[in-house]
């Protein structure tokens, strides 16, 4: 329950950077510090007490009917959410070079005044 | 505009250049066993990524430009989506259902085992490496014309 | 239980981290400071027995640090582009706005099973099966490309449709 609460903290963090931050950049990290906190997220519910990770390997006992085993299916689901969120900042920093060519701030109140 | 486009200093460069087969390396060990441990496309794609990657930012663009080409990088990005397609495809015709596993299943924990789970990690593994290469290397020459 | 004081330490350090990293003014600081963070985040992924998870995001914290790379060296030497003064009522508005979800948060958290105990419901089939059907070894690679490879499918694609979109902002417009 700590857990999850703090878990949810982080998330809060990310979020009010979002809300406050006028720094292009600074946007751009707490949509990763957003990020961060959902894949932690479900990674800690689909955790098993005395769990083992959900590989074979010769030599390696499983109790009976893999009884021992965490989760495998939201591991799946994290591990190709990593990299799109990996694509989705490579765009974004597509995006905001683009703006910086073209204001000469990464301010975003400044965007609305000058016409480029 | 040229001056930022040699790249970084000696030691960076010779230590990138004694590094990058190794990463590479690495790389297809875990894109290859990725049904055996931990591992697979996705991860084994990044680590290929991250060392021509690496070789990008040490040696400046111009450098790469020569000895990479970017056209055949992006065709064999490409042809790595279209063999995942082409395998589904194969399985659509040769069963009765899309994507359906059909190649024979080996001795379990040999690296000819989980029929299709090999060929589609290494397309998988092909994608998103150098589709990440690609972003960078656009990027980089973006900052570079940006002046 | 060792592993809760482990994800718990992990967690603190990571929240204090993420603080900091958004009110140092300098940007590359900051984001050496997400490597930290984002490597806390690996080790708790470790720890709670995700290893391909671990080395995944572990690559993900060295390729943002090269993004950094690049962005620094897109910046003009001399400009105030670091001198922000974030406003006083827009902060206060937001930690207000904050309290409130995170008190209505609480009473949802709480509905949650506690941490450890999980009934596989979906997943018990992939796991007493799996090695027999699909053949591979690793579960995860087993479900993520036989059981649900539609969805892997889809994955690259919108990983494709990305990239792809960066290319399209950053051509050259007309040639020059």
């Amino acid at each position: 329950m700590v857990l999850y609460i703090l878990c949810f903290g982080l998330f809060l963090i990310g979020i009010y950077g979002l809300l406050t931050k006028k720094n292009l950049i600074k946007i751009i990290i707490s949509l990763n510090l957003i990020s961060y906190a959902v894949n932690l997220f479900f990674i800690l519910i689909a955790y098993r007490r005395d769990g083992v990770a959900p590989l074979f390997e010769t030599g390696k006992v499983v109790g009976a009917h893999g009884q021992n085993m965490v989760d495998p299916l939201p591991q799946g689901l994290v591990s190709t959410a990593v990299i799109i969120e990996l694509a989705l900042t490579v765009l974004l920093v597509s995006l905001a070079l683009r703006i910086y060519e073209k204001y000469g701030t990464f301010d975003i109140t400044k965007l609305r005044r000058l016409k480029g | 505009m040229e001056k930022k486009n040699e790249g970084m200093t000696l030691i960076v460069k010779t230590t990138a250049r004694l590094t990058a087969w190794f990463i590479l390396l690495y790389g297809f060990y875990l894109v290859i066993h990725g049904h055996l441990a931990s591992g697979g496309g996705f991860a084994g794609g990044l680590m290929i990524a991250l060392a021509m990657i690496h070789l990008l930012l040490a040696y400046g663009r111009d450098y790469i430009r020569r000895r990479i080409n970017p056209e055949w990088i992006q065709k064999l990005m490409a042809s790595g989506v279209a063999a995942f397609l082409l395998v589904g495809w194969l399985g659509l015709l040769i069963t009765g259902k899309l994507f359906l596993n059909f190649l024979a299943k080996g001795h379990f924990l040999k690296i000819l085992s989980g029929g299709t789970i090999p060929v589609i990690n290494v397309c998988i593994g092909l994608n998103v490496g150098l589709l990440l290469y690609i972003g960078f290397y656009y990027l980089v020459e973006f900052r570079i014309q940006g002046r | 239980m060792p592993v809760d004081i482990w994800i718990s330490g992990l967690l603190i350090v990571m929240i204090v981290g993420a603080a900091l990293c958004l009110e140092i003014k300098d940007i590359l600081s900051s984001i050496i400071i997400l490597g930290m963070v984002g490597l806390s985040l690996s080790l708790a992924f470790l720890i709670l027995q995700a290893p391909d998870l671990a080395l995944v995001q572990f690559i993900y914290e060295i390729l943002i640090l090269g993004l950094a790379f690049v962005i620094m060296n897109t910046l003009k030497p001399t400009s105030d582009h670091m001198a922000f003064t974030d406003s006083l009522p827009r902060k206060v508005n937001a930690v207000f706005i904050l309290l409130i979800i995170l008190s209505t948060a609480y009473f949802a958290l709480r509905e949650l099973p506690a941490f450890g105990i999980h009934q596989l419901s979906v997943s018990q089939h992939y796991v007493t099966l799996g090695a027999k059907e699909t053949g591979a070894a690793n579960l995860i690679a087993g479900i993520t490309l036989d059981y649900r490879v539609y969805d892997t499918l889809g994955e690259a694609i919108i990983i494709f449709t990305g990239i792809l979109g960066g290319l399209t902002v950053m051509r050259k417009i007309g040639k020059e």
